[in-house]
């Protein structure tokens, strides 16, 4: 009975020998070591409202999606429809939002109905009303008044069409003191309810930092080789433009000055690469979808000189971060352009 | 700030922590267990009246020696009033005297009382004859029927003071009890009856020992002696249940003839003298607080005389009842400190991040099982009218208002039908916090719409694994007695706490979440 007991317990349990081999960062250790050491609580509204994030790139020159225009008071929730009349598609987003909550998406509209990528249709009374809604404090933390943001809509990149239900994928990069230390890419899936949250089922994809190809694949934090629900080969993704992406990723540093900083992005088929939001606590799943710790790549930015210029790290990361040999080769002789 | 000026501030936090523990074993032999020590209560009466101008006499009845009980000290506090023990009959008593007094007064008398079996009561010096009473038409011919019918069942006085509280039984009350209640009191009435009888009986003041209680009073009791006093003869009455019997009374619950003396029950006024007399007051009430330790009789004793010196830094330097009060509030830390290691070593999420310790306060007044089944009852509850809520797109604070309402209406509609049902532990659903509870529901709400009823499972599961945790630790006498008796281990808990908060190694649930990272 107890050997059956051993065996259950080491087939669901680990110990915290083999994480540390592994470098595997605990909840602990990111909360002390990096969060509280490197960002600056002073800093965090910079990232929490997505306005002043969005101001901020424009004053960075970081690509994001186009903004539209915003609603601060309940007065101005009919203008909305003036601000989306030249627009085909447009995404509504309330700015102090947290996990996805309150976006709404419209794929194109005739000025009184409204079409939501699935498909399904609402009035011009029922937009003013989530409008309306977002400004009250629905969506945002603790319920504070808001601001709602109009931005335009994003035509995602073909080349992700089918690991993908519904939702748009998007990538996320944590940068650790201005270096791209690891990226995945999030799939929404039928279970996720095409929203990009892994805890609700959506596919984590690990991305290697040199090359942009799928490393791993988890759904619910277990292995996944296919998405589960177009049953397209995790394996055959490759992020496009991925030095780019690199570089927006990178640049944030300097934008908003945390140290350690999770940023989420997507890939416009005009527009390429562009930033959607930054986040000041991003989680450890990312270990998850790469199947590897963080600690031995953070602690060897740790090491590093500050004051290096954007694309000299995000070299650097390229070269160390790699998964293959042979793509540490490439990057080695001639930096890849786009 | 640095490293070794964080270590220094927690090494300095334990050493002074850890020393003033020790301070107080040593010099004042506190020791470090409960129970292997005699039981020490201390009790405090407050005399509270409304003077109205005039001289004041206040006499208020003392405890003596009694079988389970001696008196160890005593003190008294009355700004202004001059004080007097009287040591005549009937009883000891206390009396304050002021020539001019208004306005609303506070008496305070405090005893401590050690609990011992080899107490030696006062002796009794002479029974009190039956007195003369008088009875009204009709009442004279009801009592005469009342106490016919409880001589023909009884044998001798005990007995016949058994059948005679019978009758008076709320089920069997026959049409002479029901006339006879409906003019006297009914202790009162007991002791009339039994005097009419030509039975000594007196009616003497009992106060229930419980620890950490506040504002209680006292109940009153028959004491019945046995017609032929000058008996040693051992009186075998009720022997099954094991109640050792006085040779010449016995006491007797004129509420339910229950004979025989609860193990707590402490005689406050032994003599049928009246516990409190005021002359020149109005409104005048007593009421007391207790609080027990464990600790010999004689550290008892020096801990009341060392109550000036500096270093003796406790608790018990304070009233009584705000004594009582900090025996809660001491034990709040311990909460805390099982908060901090489930969340920080262990990984366990919590709605609320110290709401499980309130949660396990509330444990505590109405024990676990109690206090559980009531905790599901008002947050599921809450639940399905907060989802009919979330559909009316109100504000926030107007939303927790309405929860907070809904709370206390589900608190009285439980306490009303355990009542109506006869489960008085249901009414103890008043202690939980109502405010906590109402943030409890809606935050748990709003988890259920955001992220699906399994993590409000989980979430609810982790709160109240905490809550039952914390209030085991909490309720650990001899994690109270450690708490309550040594204040220096709030700050050794103190630096515990903070070298938590530097922990920077896997939480434990992150050893499962984490294997799929181990396995290649």
């Amino acid at each position: 009975m107890l050997s059956s007991w051993l065996n259950r317990w080491s087939r669901n349990w680990t110990t915290p020998g083999a994480l540390r081999a592994r470098g595997v960062v605990g909840m602990n250790r990111r909360n002390i070591g990096y969060i509280s050491k490197y960002n600056d609580r002073r800093l965090y509204p910079l990232v929490d409202d997505k306005l002043q994030t969005k101001l901020l790139c424009q004053k960075y020159g970081l690509a994001s999606p186009e903004m539209i225009g915003k609603v601060a008071s309940q007065f101005e929730v009919e203008r909305v429809v003036d601000m989306v009349r030249d627009h085909a598609g447009f995404v509504i987003k309330p700015a102090k939002g947290s996990g996805g909550k309150g976006i709404l998406v419209i794929e194109h509209h005739d000025g009184e109905e409204y079409v939501k990528p699935s498909g399904a249709r609402i009035t011009r009374a029922d937009m003013e009303r989530h409008v309306s809604n977002i400004l009250s404090g629905l969506y945002s933390l603790g319920g504070s008044p808001d601001v709602a943001l109009v931005e335009g809509l994003i035509s995602f990149d073909q080349a992700f069409a089918e690991f993908t239900y519904e939702g748009v994928p998007d990538i996320r990069v944590i940068v650790f003191k201005g270096y791209p230390v690891m990226a995945m890419m999030r799939l929404s899936t039928a279970a996720s309810d095409g929203k990009a949250n892994l805890h609700q089922g959506a596919v984590g994809v690990g991305l290697d930092i040199g090359s942009g190809w799928a490393v791993r694949g988890v759904q619910y934090d277990r292995p996944q080789f296919a998405h589960p629900d177009t049953g397209h080969d995790i394996f055959s993704l490759k992020v496009p433009q991925w030095d780019t992406l690199l570089e927006l990723a990178a640049g944030c540093y300097e934008m908003t000055g945390l140290g350690y900083l999770g940023t989420d992005m997507v890939l416009d088929r005009r527009h390429g690469p562009m930033l959607l939001e930054l986040n000041a606590r991003p989680g450890l799943a990312i270990q998850m979808a790469n199947g590897e710790g963080l600690r031995k790549r953070l602690e060897l930015i740790e090491r590093q000189p500050d004051g290096v210029p954007v694309a000299e790290r995000v070299a650097f990361a390229r070269k160390h971060f790699s998964r293959s040999k042979e793509d540490v080769a490439n990057v080695g002789m001639a930096p890849i352009a786009d | 700030m640095s490293r070794f000026a964080f270590y220094l501030l927690v090494g300095l936090l334990m050493l002074i922590g850890v020393g003033l523990t020790a301070y107080r074993h040593i010099s004042f032999d506190v020791p470090w267990v409960p129970g292997a020590q005699q039981k020490v209560w201390d009790i405090e009466a407050q005399v509270a009246f409304t003077a109205t101008g005039g001289p004041v006499k206040a006499s208020l009845a003392l405890p003596e020696n009694q079988k389970g009980y001696s008196v160890l000290t005593e003190n008294t506090a009355s700004s202004g009033f001059g004080l007097s023990y009287l040591d005549d009959l009937p009883g000891r008593r206390a009396e304050w005297s002021i020539r001019e007094a208004a306005g609303s007064q506070l008496l305070y008398y405090t005893v401590t009382m050690l609990e011992s079996d080899n107490a030696t009561p006062a002796a009794i010096k002479r029974l009190p004859a039956p007195q003369e009473v008088s009875w009204e038409r009709p009442y004279d011919t009801a009592a005469a029927q009342v106490i016919d019918q409880a001589r023909e069942r009884s044998a001798d006085s005990f007995t016949f003071a058994r059948e005679l509280i019978k009758q008076f039984d709320n089920q069997r009350q026959g049409e002479n009890a029901r006339l006879l209640l409906t003019q006297f009191e009914r202790p009162e009435l007991m002791l009339r009856l039994l005097n009419e009888a030509g039975v000594s009986a007196r009616l003497v003041s009992g106060l229930s020992l419980e620890d950490g209680r506040r504002r209680q009073t006292v109940s009153s009791w028959l004491q019945v002696f046995a017609e032929t006093p000058q008996g040693n003869e051992a009186v075998d009455v009720d022997a099954a249940d094991g109640e050792e019997i006085n040779t010449d009374w016995v006491l007797i619950n004129p509420e339910t003839g229950k004979q025989g003396e609860p193990d707590n029950l402490l005689l406050w006024e032994g003599r049928g003298a009246p516990m409190l007399e005021v002359e020149g007051g109005v409104n005048s009430r007593v009421s007391f607080s207790m609080i027990r330790h464990n600790e010999p009789a004689a550290v008892a004793v020096r801990n009341k005389l060392a109550n000036d010196e500096l270093l003796n830094f406790s608790i018990h330097s304070l009233p009584l009842e705000e004594q009582a009060l900090f025996k809660t509030i001491l034990l709040i830390p311990i909460g805390a400190l099982v908060v901090v290691l489930l969340r920080v070593l262990v990984g366990l999420k919590t709605s609320g991040t110290f709401m499980p310790v309130l949660i396990a306060l509330a444990f505590i007044q109405t024990s676990l099982v109690t206090g559980l089944i009531g905790f599901l009852l008002i947050v599921a509850t809450g639940l399905v009218i907060r989802s009919y809520l979330s559909r009316l797109n109100l504000l926030l604070v107007a939303r927790v208002s309405v929860v907070i309402i809904t709370v206390i209406a589900i608190i009285s509609i439980f306490s009303v039908l355990a009542y109506r049902f006869g489960l008085n532990a249901g009414l103890t659903i008043t202690f939980f916090p109502m405010i906590i509870l109402s943030w409890t529901v809606e935050r748990m709400s709003i988890l259920w719409e955001e992220e699906g009823p399994k993590e409000v499972l989980k979430q609810g599961g982790g709160s109240l694994l905490t809550a039952v945790l914390a209030y085991l630790a909490m309720n650990n006498p001899w994690v109270r007695h450690l708490t309550f008796n040594f204040l220096g281990l709030q700050l050794v808990l103190m630096a515990f706490i903070l070298l938590l908060g530097n922990y920077t190694g896997y939480r434990l649930l992150e050893l499962r979440r984490f294997k799929p990272l181990t396995e290649d």
